[in-house]
């Protein structure tokens, strides 16, 4: 996609000072945009950048067909009797387990944009401080979007049959996806509070595992120890996971539902205001 | 809310910023008229940048107090971010972008819609000579290339206050140029320009004020003129025919041009500021024919002679007693106000 020719233009083209002053004689600014349509900007910019660099939708296709393969034919047969069976109980787990995994590449591309030119030009400019964030996190939206529907796809071709219909599945998606916006805001901070790239990746495999893991995405709970089942039927993800899968099994789960919303809340609440302080002192 | 004095743009009292134990901004005073350039002039690590990232709102002051144009730096913030632009090598534009797509980004962060952020992008890049590569990624831009697209994004908005970091660092002396018509292009506008550099010709080239920083500290300040008298107006440097001879030269540079003279390796060189103590009002060409004419007088022979501006080390060297090596201790450095225009 990118041309990696540098462009060395000898006989650059002249700077015409007379239409540059022109151009500045404007001295009217139009009134700010609202904070949401700053957001949506920014938003755009991360779609510029997938439009650029296609390359990094990968952790958004390849990897989900991934864990889609793998735990489906490696558990199927012992958890299930079959994979095809297995894959009706585990197909929104792992849907929401891969997603949420997905959501860590926010800090990295934090991290990595504020090493850039570009981040402090943000930050000057007049606009509502929070966007530059919002729209990374809108943009990510769309990739945990595509993430679900490629999954999906994989999964309806291995035999996974949502009693649900469209409806139930759009509407498991969705709260998939307003979850993952809600609990970016945590990769958001540590994108910001630590020095390097590695350092963020280490961090974020160090939380998202247990957290992913230690749930009912792939197994009931039941058959954990009690201490385990304290933690795991109290984890986000399990309320997640319950409330996904059963609106895409055409049930209204109203608790987990709240439960599901009710984190997301808590994560916007509690690591939206650390980001926009780290990001102001920055 | 403003305690400002009117027709300043700028004005802070006491700015100091620490970084653990460095006081990388140590008490700095500056008061920078609206509609001017205004130089701020210092080697690496002076504190130049550091300066204007509190002016611009990306830092925060540890004391002292910034106004930009009435609005206090930390408390009106916003309001300040309204009326000022950045450009410098950290704040730029995004290298994944096209020219087109980051000038529209920026025109749509800044109120315009659509069509209109489009038609400035397009504008601006026309102006800037930018028309060909406005569809290319600017990571794939030439130096002068880069610098012209972030001078570009930091006017989409005319601004009244325009912070320029070291924009001409790194860029070759036909960019430099056109960096600098476009500064005065801005300026002409009604702009105020806060230009950091290490080079003094280009403070010299644009600026009409100038404050030297070094240490985090303003050593100097005053209009060029002012700056110039005080270090002297340049130096004359001589080639000898007879080594033997330079004794002589020497005393007789002494004698005529009241300044010291500096010896070079080479035996047959020798090097002496003009201008400094001229108290007969003449400029420095004549102060250094006349010397010449002295010398010729009592027979030490010249083979080459040279009249030059101050360099920016010879300007340190007069004004602190120090030259423009980056510094590691801070904190061993008193006050050289004494030494200020």
């Amino acid at each position: 996609m990118s041309t990696a020719t540098t462009t060395e233009t000898k006989e650059l083209a002249p700077v015409s000072t007379e239409s540059l002053a022109a151009l500045l004689v404007a001295k009217e600014r139009p009134p700010r945009p609202s904070a949401w349509s700053a957001s949506l900007t920014f938003g755009w910019r991360a779609i510029l950048k997938i439009k650029h660099v296609p390359e990094q939708l990968f952790d958004v296709t390849a990897f989900p067909i991934m864990m889609v393969l793998m735990y489906t034919y490696l558990f199927g047969g012992a958890l299930a009797g079959s994979p095809r069976e297995y894959i009706q109980f585990l197909l929104p787990g792992i849907l929401v387990m891969s997603v949420v995994m997905i959501t860590m590449y926010t800090g990295v591309s934090v991290n990595t944009d504020i090493e850039k030119g570009v981040f402090d030009r943000f930050r000057s400019l007049p606009i509502w401080r929070p966007s530059t964030m919002v729209g990374y996190l809108l943009g990510d939206a769309l990739r945990y979007t595509i993430a679900s529907v490629v999954m999906l796809t994989v999964g309806i071709i291995l035999g996974y049959r949502p009693d649900g219909g469209p409806g139930g599945v759009i509407a498991g998606i969705l709260l998939l996806v307003v979850f993952s916006f809600a609990f970016s805001w945590i990769w958001t901070m540590f994108g910001l509070l630590l020095r390097t790239e590695k350092s963020v990746m280490g961090v974020s495999m160090m939380v998202i595992f247990p957290l992913t893991f230690l749930s009912n995405v792939f197994v009931d709970p039941r058959t954990m120890p009690g201490w385990l089942q304290a933690f795991v039927n109290n984890s986000p993800v399990t309320h997640l996971a319950s409330a996904v899968r059963e609106l895409m099994a055409g049930e209204w789960p109203t608790a987990e539902i709240a439960w599901s919303l009710g984190w997301a809340g808590v994560f916007v609440l509690v690591f939206g205001p650390i980001t926009m302080r780290l990001y102001n002192r920055k | 809310m403003s305690q400002q004095t009117p027709g300043l743009a700028i004005e802070t009292a006491g700015l100091v910023k620490t970084f653990g134990e460095t006081r990388a901004v140590d008490g700095v005073d500056l008061a920078v008229p609206t509609g001017t350039v205004y130089g701020v002039l210092g080697p690496n690590g002076a504190g130049k940048t550091t300066t204007v990232k509190m002016l611009a709102t990306l830092l925060r002051p540890d004391g002292g107090e910034a106004h930009v144009f009435g609005h206090d730096v930390v408390r009106e913030a916003d309001e300040v971010r309204g009326r000022v632009s950045l450009t410098g090598q950290y704040a730029s534009v995004d290298e994944d972008l096209t020219g087109t797509e980051n000038l529209v980004l920026l025109g749509r962060l800044l109120g315009h819609h659509k069509k209109a952020a489009r038609e400035r992008a397009a504008q601006l890049l026309e102006a800037f000579g930018l028309t060909e590569a406005a569809g290319k990624q600017v990571k794939n831009y030439s130096g002068g290339m880069r610098r012209r697209i972030d001078i570009a994004a930091s006017i989409l908005n005319t601004p009244d206050l325009l912070f320029l970091d070291e924009p001409t660092t790194g860029l070759d002396p036909r960019s430099r140029n056109q960096v600098w018509d476009i500064v005065r292009a801005v300026v002409s506008q009604g702009t105020t320009v806060l230009l950091t550099t290490q080079y003094l010709d280009e403070a010299d080239q644009l600026a009409s004020r100038i404050a030297v920083i070094d240490r985090g500290k303003v050593i100097a300040e005053g209009t060029k003129g002012e700056l110039k008298a005080s270090v002297g107006a340049g130096s004359v440097h001589l080639r000898l025919r007879e080594a033997e001879q330079r004794p002589e030269a020497s005393r007789v540079l002494r004698q005529v041009l009241q300044a010291d003279v500096q010896l070079e390796p080479d035996p047959v060189a020798l090097t002496a500021r003009v201008g400094a103590g001229a108290s007969n009002g003449q400029g420095a060409a004549e102060q250094a024919a006349a010397a010449l004419a002295e010398l010729a007088r009592v027979g030490v022979v010249v083979d080459n002679f040279s009249l030059g501006q101050p360099s920016l080390d010879e300007v340190f060297l007069a004004l602190t007693g120090h030259d423009t090596k980056v510094h590691d201790e801070p904190q061993a450095h008193d006050a050289k106000d004494g030494a200020a225009a």
